[in-house]
């Protein structure tokens, strides 16, 4: 219905040509709008001197009004700027970039007046071709606001996230797989201080949490349940809820929160510091309970109760290491966690020796440091050394390097603790994994069993968990986007995410919270999340065409697309991060955005005017990615760095959602060159889609045999990583493409 | 071993850091290095030391009472400061480093040939004498310090400046008999002997 509607009207395009900042004087206005109305076929085309002005954004909006243009080409600054002057409604707003794509980026000179003029007026055709082909995104209209948050998990994390939620008027309901709310925090005996001065452990909460939890009439709590399935998408997921008794209830939700904590490491792996031999060697967890045990008195050993007047704490137990087995991150906790120990002993008995031997203190947090400043002032002994064995005895004897002293060293004590660390309860790898895994052990000769129960059991083609990212914890980026999983509506917090202590599982509760909360609004109204937020677009598909191929269903970064049963890609909107990889995915291009399609990017491209081979005037594209390499080059012209006038610059959501079409199109049009910039991928991914530029590569690896056959040289296509940072470095590479196609010679595809 | 090292032992057994606490000056510090080494690279004589002042507070955690007390690293100290301006934490290891050289001599237990040590026992019986410094007497058994030999040497060798001080009115003959005290000589011995007491009766205590 809403298709018809805007196939029916008629597309106006009006073009406006600003004369402010300097590119009155540096371009020749009036050939602009030649340009746009004999090229562009621009129904109006009008100048202003100060077009973002309140007088040239009416004279605009009139035209909308009065004149029926609902395709505005703005001939201007850059699309990143004056956005909220050029916010038209309910019509395509289109930036051509003249400041910073050209009269930035080139000298003021007669001799280049011509080149520059040029790259001007191919902005324009650019421009009035991408209008052309663009429609105005609307919602499918299937959303309805669903207010329920599931939160998957009753720790501290889980209950912080329910009663925040609860408390901004979101009803919650909490699934707890144990029979019992409060998780690893209700098995200490105290945690590390939240407050200042950060001296002395603190009284967990835990249990007047548990009875705020119990009081919310706005909280409904499972205990002794899973999730057995989880299907749809962001404003209508529906989970089955499953109680141990064998009873299931099935509830809708908007977003999800997957606060499943952590398990502590395993110390059976570590046969070398005795634990399971020797009573008294027992892990961080375990001298909690002893210490909930003594409640204040003196803490006795668990071999023969004797009261323990010396106590060694072993860091990082198969922590930081990477050896088979061991963990290769730092918990981040544990430091704390063992001066917050030591101090059991120290404030029950001044004369405990306590010593705490480590590699290296990482004391994370506000209070970190005074708090480790605290235990030395309670005569908590840190030594830095490194453990090599503790040797089994009536009282177990450790074995250490001193790193200061530089000699090894044996002490004898009542009661060894080890710092064994987290390991994330995220769940089952992706089924692309877990296909890796079978294939792997089949080479073998083994059978591979997938031995982590899921936790959310998603309905997804990718797999029933999110993905995990470093050392197995369900991260997108902790740094770029906290809480962010590479599953829309579903937000991580707590250990699960990142190793943490209760303190910033609590303040990484609120985020998640606040976050599934605006995913829930956002959903309701058909808008995308992060980092194309608001946006109304979504992928459409041409079923006709579609030879169910797949990929788009296994590259998409979020999981979004699920298979019908006929086999055909069925693209769950609300799931959907509005990156085009699939549309980059798809070898029959039937993949398209109301406002941006393959036709949106493929005609500004063709819409550039190739000069004849013997003009000596070569044409560069540059595809760059909007988040990170569309800035840089933004930022790069307002520093007034130059770069080569044959550049034709057109931004894309993501490097994933280039379409090999766009570059056999512009080498058959007569491009000299082709450059792809996009975010650096790898460990260290920028990727606001996690794996776009990397799926890029890969893909642009297989243009070089392309071009081969058409016998040009493999230089003219080069794909670049680019973070946002490299002001410098992106005008020296376009500048560099010059000099290679200067050396190459030109494309002789120009007709 | 002297009365008050065998003492000392007895009294605090295995435990150092505590006797450190308790009787060395600003030794209730030593506990809180968090083993920066900041100290150490500051340290404009650390290439010199045998234990750099991080490690020395290490040692006495771990125990190492001679190792430490017989030790020259502190006497190295040349009370420049560097480290204790720089120390995140805040420690005084200037004063640390000079109360553990003066435990160790009331112990008995300092190293004796080292030179700064010599120097500063040399220092205090002149100024013990008669409450002020003569300097002749300490140039002249600074020089003899290292033997009567070398000591003429040294002499020979400074005696175009002593004559030119000598000249200018810097250096007095008269200072070999006698010298110049403080007004109240008296008085001076009186209250270097009470400080003497009071310290003592910390020491027993």
């Amino acid at each position: 219905m809403a298709d018809e509607k805007k196939i029916a009207v008629e597309k106006k395009i009006g073009a406006y040509i600003c004369n402010g900042c300097g590119i009155g004087e540096r371009l020749d206005s009036s050939q602009l709008e030649t340009t746009a109305k004999r090229d562009g076929k621009a129904a109006i085309c009008q100048q202003h001197d100060f077009l973002c002005s309140e007088a040239g954004v009416k004279m605009i909006q009139d035209d909308i009004d009065n004149e029926g243009v609902n395709r505005v080409v703005i001939a201007a600054c850059s699309r990143r700027a004056k956005t909220e002057a050029f916010a038209f409604k309910d019509v395509v707003v289109i930036r051509s970039n003249l400041r910073e794509g050209v009269i930035w980026v080139r000298p003021d000179e007669d001799d280049q007046r011509e080149t520059t003029q040029e790259m001007a007026d191919d902005y324009i055709r650019m421009g009035c071709a991408e209008a052309k082909y663009a429609n105005i995104p609307s919602a499918s209209g299937q959303q309805s606001v669903n207010k329920n948050i599931l939160i998957a998990g009753g720790g501290i994390s889980g209950m912080t996230a329910a009663l925040e939620a609860s408390k901004a008027g979101y009803p919650c309901t909490i699934v707890e797989k144990s029979s019992a709310l409060g998780g690893a925090t209700a098995q200490l005996y105290k945690k590390i201080p939240t407050r200042a001065p950060y001296a002395d452990p603190e009284d967990t909460g835990v249990d007047a949490m548990i009875a705020a939890v119990e009081a919310d009439s706005n909280i409904t709590v499972f205990l002794n349940s899973t999730l057995t399935n989880t299907a749809g998408a962001p404003g209508r997921f529906t989970a089955d809820i499953s109680t141990e008794s064998g009873s299931t209830e099935t509830k809708e939700f908007g977003a999800i929160v997957q606060a499943s904590g952590f398990t502590p490491y395993d110390a059976n792996n570590l046969p070398e510091f005795a634990y399971g031999k020797n009573k008294d060697v027992v892990t961080q967890m375990e001298l909690e309970a002893l210490a909930k045990t003594a409640n204040g008195g003196a803490i006795k050993r668990p071999s023969d109760g004797k009261e323990v007047s010396s106590v060694l704490f072993i860091q990082c137990a198969g922590q930081r290491s990477t050896k088979a087995g061991h963990l290769e991150h730092c918990s981040g906790y544990c430091c704390s966690a063992s001066i917050k120990e030591a101090m059991y002993f120290k404030d029950q008995n001044t004369a405990i020796d306590t010593t705490v031997l480590y590699t290296d203190l990482r004391t994370p947090g506000a209070g970190g440091e005074n708090f480790y400043r605290s235990g030395q002032n309670k005569g908590v002994i840190f030594t830095k050394g490194i453990a090599s064995e503790v040797v089994d005895g009536a009282n177990p004897t450790v074995k250490f390097k001193d790193l200061i002293l530089d000699e090894d060293v044996s002490m004898e004590v009542d009661l060894v603790v080890l710092a064994t660390g987290m390991v994330a309860n995220a769940g089952q790898p992706t089924r692309a994994e877990i296909t890796l895994s079978e294939n792997e052990a089949k080479e073998a000769g083994t059978e591979y069993k997938v031995s982590v129960e899921s936790i959310l059991n998603l309905d997804y083609r990718q797999g029933k968990d999110v993905p995990h990212m470093t050392n197995g914890f369900a991260d997108s980026h902790f740094i770029c986007f906290p809480y962010e999983t590479q599953r829309t509506g579903i937000y991580t917090a707590g250990p699960t995410r990142r190793p943490m202590d209760t303190r910033q599982a609590m303040d990484d509760a609120t985020g998640a919270a606040m976050k599934a909360i605006s995913e829930a609004e956002n959903a309701g109204l058909g808008k995308a999340a992060h980092p194309r937020v608001a946006d109304l677009s979504f992928p459409s598909f041409r079923q006709e065409g579609c030879t169910q191929c797949k990929r788009c269903t296994v590259e998409c970064p979020f999981g979004a697309i699920n298979e019908t049963e006929d086999g055909y890609p069925e693209f769950n909107e609300s799931r959907c991060r509005r990156c085009g990889t699939c549309m980059g995915a798809c070898p029959v291009r039937v993949i398209s955005f109301e406002n941006y399609s393959i036709d949106t990017v493929g005609q500004q491209l063709k819409a550039v005017d190739i000069p004849d081979e013997f003009d000596e005037k070569p044409r560069i594209l540059v595809l760059a990615c909007e988040n990170d390499a569309y800035p840089a080059l933004d930022m790069a012209a307002q520093n007034r760095l130059e770069y080569s006038a044959f550049t034709r610059i057109i931004p894309v959501r993501c490097l994933g959602s280039v379409s090999l079409s766009w570059i056999t199109d512009s080498m058959n049009s007569g491009y000299d060159g082709v450059i792809l910039m996009g975010c650096p991928s790898g460990d260290d991914y920028q990727c606001h889609f996690v794996k776009g530029s990397a799926m890029a590569q890969e893909r642009m690896s297989k243009v070089g045999d392309t071009l081969e056959t058409l016998s040009l040289e493999k230089e003219r296509v080069q794909t670049y990583e680019i973070s946002i940072t490299d002001i410098q470095k992106v005008p020296q590479l376009i500048n560099e493409m010059a000099e290679t196609i200067e050396k190459i010679g030109m494309s002789p595809f120009k007709f | 071993m002297s009365n008050l090292n065998t003492g000392m032992v007895e009294k605090y057994r295995n435990n150092f850091l505590n006797e450190v606490e308790a009787n060395v000056e600003e030794g209730e510090w030593v506990k809180m290095c968090m083993q920066c080494g900041v100290c150490s690279g500051s340290c404009p004589l650390g290439p010199y030391w045998d234990h750099p002042p991080q490690e020395l507070f290490m040692m006495i955690r771990a125990g190492k009472r001679e190792e430490v007390l017989e030790s020259t690293s502190m006497w190295m100290c040349t009370s420049c400061y560097n480290c204790l301006v720089r120390c995140p934490r805040e420690l005084p290891i200037t004063h640390i480093m000079h109360g553990l050289a003066h435990y160790a001599t009331r112990l008995g237990i300092e190293p004796k040939g080292q030179p700064t040590r010599q120097f500063a026992q040399l220092f205090w019986d002149n100024l013990a004498k008669n409450g002020r410094v003569n300097e002749l007497w300490l140039g002249v058994n600074l020089y003899f310090m290292n033997g009567f030999v070398n000591g003429i040497k040294v002499a020979m060798g400074m005696a175009g400046i002593g004559l030119g001080m000598y000249k200018s009115g810097r250096l007095s003959i008269k200072e070999l008999i006698g010298g110049h005290t403080v007004k109240d000589k008296s008085g001076f011995k009186a209250m270097i002997k009470k400080a003497q007491e009071l310290e003592s009766a910390r020491v027993d205590k």
